[in-house]
């Protein structure tokens, strides 16, 4: 076969160890010392439904699921069938062999667990597989894995299986197996494994596939992890000590990851009662002085607007996390979406402001985590960390050097006593809100402390926080937060979340944004080794938004495609409006079915809309021209 | 040392210390009973010795929560209905503050309802105080979920076909471990139920009867008040969970005809609050959270040192 890659897919039901064993996979090719990625797709149901996880796997680094797949690894949906007849899913039994047939690249490797599937139930398997020079390797995983242990193992015979196949050394398997299991599993898993590789590599000419996993080597540390994972880690690094929250896909894993974390380092968890109160908690405890975080997806988010203008207005800093799935409403809860952008930018009433940043990579979560952290207490603004499904969930290897850096438990201009006794005062009031300060912030103090004593207020209020209707008043305070902004404008252009790809002087760009940032670059690669002349500009502060970078950028092409999940070009209409003009070279690539970018669908998209001024294959993409001014 | 040393501080506290030097914008109608927990208040603080730099009080939205401009010390006055949120996230960051949360019967029992269940149920430690005036007073007299049935409103022209909320009950249900009600008409017996409240370890509630001159006149507030801690006619245990609800079924039966208990319903002493429950669970630090970002030796962990491993 001629890939120089392994995209590797394990298909079964839902509750069937799919993740986990394609998380240990995946970890055992990043030791051996190749670049991974995965990609997760699995349905709204907790038991039964097909779901699949690709892992690709490059000696280079890979940064999207990429196209289709070539190797499928399908076992039984055993979750699919209700005791009862009644409940009876129709032919799931049978899907994580047909569903996945489409992807299947040219020359692919198919292993089914024959044991629970029977390949003659899907009626032009065969011919397909003639057509499309598949390998197909009926195995009886289930068998197997009932002779030398439990019947739920056969994922770990499909492994030993892939291993044989692809040449994969056993012993990155065994060893990743053997920190991860109690010893009384690992034996019989560890037998499994080698009798499915032995009787695989006896059996069958295995060399004919000819599919073999490239060799790689990291030359340093490698570290697999998510982009919720790196969220996490990153409010932890900067002194988050404080979560509330409420579960709701995909937020909970942030959310979670937090809880397990936190009492370890003395911080504090609270499960409450809905998202309203979740996010006013991390008010509250910001407000006696801590540094807090909390977070939700899209529902969940639209009830803490109340709480984040309470937040802005009284100037208390939180962090609040936003992860993407599709909407409105409940919307499809497990599949990516990157719709909440305008909701995020501009819920919650009046002249109100916070930082957005989204980051597009597992790297990049850690760091604007960290910064929205840093602005959110340099500043005492809230700031939200916005992100989707796809890059909450997804694993890639990323250097264990780049967290390797000093924590940061500053909160910015919150004073000490002594300090506050130099402040000033009226009457014995402390002036939280002094309307002339540099930058817009007003140094702080905290409930407990001697002679801070003030009063903060989600009303209008003056310098000692007492409520004011005084429109001189008005006017300063709402000047004075309206000057943080251009603050954190300027703070930030020192440390640009700007991501640039491709080559310098270009005749087209690409402009986006989270999520798709990796998609992009690979489609950016192949556009140019086709010839066509494209770099890409993704965007990682929202609000503030980066007008002159994005300005230069755009200048600096003939034509520019905004490339976003979503049906409403929400990021574009950012763009536009952020930049008062360009609507003339503004296109829209939109892809809104439940599923990310795949880069071909970027590249044809460019190519066949922008470069020739064709119509687009098929209905997953959506090209919208531009607009005019 | 302390970052908080205004907390635990020991000395004599003139209940003038409260008072604002400025006069607040914000004002009451003559003759509210909001006076009347203002003015206990005043005096229970002091009483319980803690001075107005280390206590927070934390109102809602409503005339009752304009309580922050008359009571100078730490305030939040938050938005309609989420007091509670916020005032306990304070006292989990900073348990060694005194924490008051306040707000309207519309605030604490409407809007905020799910709150007041949780916050109950969770028994977080602080006091809850709710002005149940049985009316909404700032948004201008619209029935509110303690006005009794068949009150008129523009809002409900017809007489409200609802049946008022029972505060008491629904607080000992949900798991409070202090119930009370009193009233601004008798601020001897309010100043005293404050100082139990405050100085009770877990989540205190107390119903306190306001009079709203301006959209209520009807309240029947006015009535003579039996104080069943203190009445011949009651014997009365407020730490047998049984006679209190029996006695809040009474009251909260007859509110609107006449007869009115006040005192401390319910006080279950033994029972750990949220934060004891939660250090003992390891899931509470020792020292409060707040003072760590103020101490400069403080050894901050990287999330490198502790969860790396198993991601390698
Ligand atoms: C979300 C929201 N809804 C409505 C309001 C308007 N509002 C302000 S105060 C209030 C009623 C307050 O009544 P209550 O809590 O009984 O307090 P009182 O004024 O009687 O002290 C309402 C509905 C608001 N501020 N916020
Ligand atoms: S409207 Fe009623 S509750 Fe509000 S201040 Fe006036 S009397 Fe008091």
């Amino acid at each position: 076969m001629a890939d120089d890659e392994l995209i590797w897919r394990i298909a079964g039901g839902s509750g069937d160890g799919i993740a986990s064993t394609s998380q240990n996979f995946a970890k055992a090719l990043m030791r051996a010392g190749l670049h991974v990625f995965t990609h997760r797709h699995y349905p709204s149901r907790i038991r039964g439904g097909h779901t699949y996880v690709e892992v690709r796997a490059s000696a280079d680094p890979v940064k999207s699921r990429g196209d289709g797949y070539n190797f499928l690894l399908a076992l039984g949906d055993s979750f699919a069938r209700n005791p009862q007849e009644e409940a009876y899913y129709g032919n799931e039994e049978v899907k994580p062999l047909s569903e996945n047939l489409d992807e299947l690249r040219e020359g692919g490797v198919i292993i089914y667990d024959e044991g629970l599937l029977d390949a003659s139930d899907i009626p032009d398997f065969e011919e397909r597989a003639e057509e499309n020079d598949w390998h197909v390797f009926p195995l009886d995983l289930r068998g197997l894995a009932r002779e030398q242990g439990r019947e739920v193992m056969r994922n770990t015979a499909g492994v030993g299986a892939t291993c044989a196949i692809t040449g994969i050394e056993l012993e990155w398997i065994e060893e990743l197996m053997t920190d991860a299991m109690p010893d009384k599993i690992l034996e019989p898993n560890l037998e499994i494994l080698e009798t499915a590789y032995e009787q695989v590599s006896e059996e069958y000419d295995v060399d004919a596939p000819d599919i073999s996993v490239p060799e790689g080597e990291h030359e340093e540390e490698q570290l697999l992890m998510s982009g919720s994972d790196a969220i996490a880690y990153g409010a932890i690094d900067e002194g988050c000590r404080f979560i509330a929250g409420y579960p709701m896909t995909p937020w909970t894993e942030v959310f979670t990851i937090m809880t397990q974390n936190l009492p370890e380092l003395g911080g504090i968890s609270e499960q409450v009662e809905d998202e309203i109160a979740a996010a006013a908690l991390a008010v509250g405890a910001s407000h006696a002085g801590t540094k807090a975080m909390s977070g939700s997806s899209g529902g969940g988010f639209a009830l803490m607007s109340e709480p984040l203008g309470l937040a802005e207005m009284s100037e208390t800093p939180v962090v609040l996390v936003e992860a993407m799935r599709a909407g409105p409403s409940t919307g499809m809860p497990t599949k990516p979406e990157q719709a909440d952008l305008e909701h995020v930018l501009y819920t919650s009433q009046g002249d109100s402001h916070r930082v957005v940043l989204a980051p597009g990579t597992v790297q990049e979560a850690y760091d604007h985590s960290r910064t929205a952290f840093r602005l959110a207490y340099d500043y005492q603004i809230p700031s939200i960390v916005l992100y989707d499904q796809k890059l909450s969930g997804e694993l890639t290897n990323v250097p264990a050097s780049h967290f390797d850096r000093d924590p940061n438990p500053s909160m910015g201009k919150t004073l000490t006593e002594q300090e506050i006794a130099n402040e000033p005062h009226t009457e014995g009031k402390f002036h939280r809100f002094q309307h002339d300060v540099e930058d817009g912030v007003s140094p702080r103090s905290i409930p407990g402390q001697k002679g801070g004593r003030h009063l903060v207020t989600g009303n209008e209020h003056n310098p000692e926080g007492h409520i004011s209707e005084d429109p001189d008043n008005r006017i300063a305070q709402v000047n004075r937060r309206f000057q943080k902004m251009d603050a954190i404008r300027a703070d930030l252009d020192e440390r640009s979340l700007l991501r640039r790809y491709g080559p310098e002087d270009t005749e087209y760009g690409i402009l986006t944004f989270g999520s798709q940032q990796g998609t992009v670059e690979e489609a950016v690669d192949r556009l140019n080794e086709n010839g066509t002349s494209v770099r890409m500009l993704s965007v990682g502060e929202l609000a503030p938004f980066p007008v002159d970078d994005v300005e230069a950028f755009v200048e600096s092409v003939d034509e520019v495609l905004v490339v976003e999940m979503n049906a409403s070009a929400q990021f574009r209409g950012l763009t536009q409006k952020e930049l008062g003009r360009y609507g003339e070279k503004l296109h829209s690539l939109l892809k809104y079915n439940g599923n990310p970018f795949e880069p071909a669908e970027i590249v044809e998209g460019f190519e066949t809309s922008i470069v020739e001024d064709g119509e687009l294959p098929g209905p997953e993409t959506k090209f919208v021209p531009a607009a005019g001014d | 040392m302390s970052a908080f040393s205004a907390i635990g501080e020991e000395r004599d506290i003139d209940r003038d210390e409260y008072t604002p030097a400025i006069e607040p914008q914000a004002t009451w109608c003559p003759g509210c009973g909001d006076f009347g927990v203002l003015k206990s208040l005043k005096q229970a603080l002091p009483e319980i010795g803690r001075t107005p730099d280390e206590t927070l009080l934390v109102t809602g939205i409503g005339c009752s929560g304009k309580l922050n401009s008359y009571l100078d010390s730490y305030g939040f006055h938050t938005i309609h209905g989420r007091s509670l949120p916020v005032a306990r996230a304070a006292a989990l960051a900073n348990p060694e503050l005194e924490v008051i949360a306040a707000g309207g019967d519309g605030d604490g029992y409407g809007i905020g309802g799910n709150h007041f269940m949780h916050t109950a149920r969770e028994n977080h430690d602080m006091t809850y105080i709710v002005f149940n005036n049985e009316i909404f007073g700032l948004t201008k007299g619209q029935t509110s979920p303690t006005s009794p049935k068949g009150h008129k409103s523009k809002t409900q022209p017809h007489g409200s076909a609802k049946t008022p909320i029972r505060p008491l009950s629904l607080a000992l249900t949900s798991g409070a471990s202090f119930v009370a009600r009193t009233a601004a008409v008798n601020p001897n017996q309010a100043r005293d139920i404050l100082v139990e409240a405050m100085e009770h370890d877990g989540f205190a509630h107390v119903d306190f009867l306001t009079q709203c001159p301006t959209w209520n006149k009807d309240a029947r507030q006015y009535v003579p008040y039996t104080d069943i801690n203190d009445s011949e006619d009651y014997d009365f245990d407020p730490t047998n969970r049984a006679d209190a609800q029996e006695l809040m079924r009474q009251t909260e039966d007859k509110l609107y005809e006449g007869e009115v208990l006040t005192g401390i319903y319910y006080r279950e002493d033994d029972r750990p609050s949220y934060q004891e429950e939660k250090r003992e669970l390891g899931e509470l630090p020792e020292e409060p959270l707040a003072e760590r970002y103020f101490d400069d030796d403080y050894e901050w962990e990287r999330s490198y040192d502790n969860f790396i491993d198993k991601h390698r």
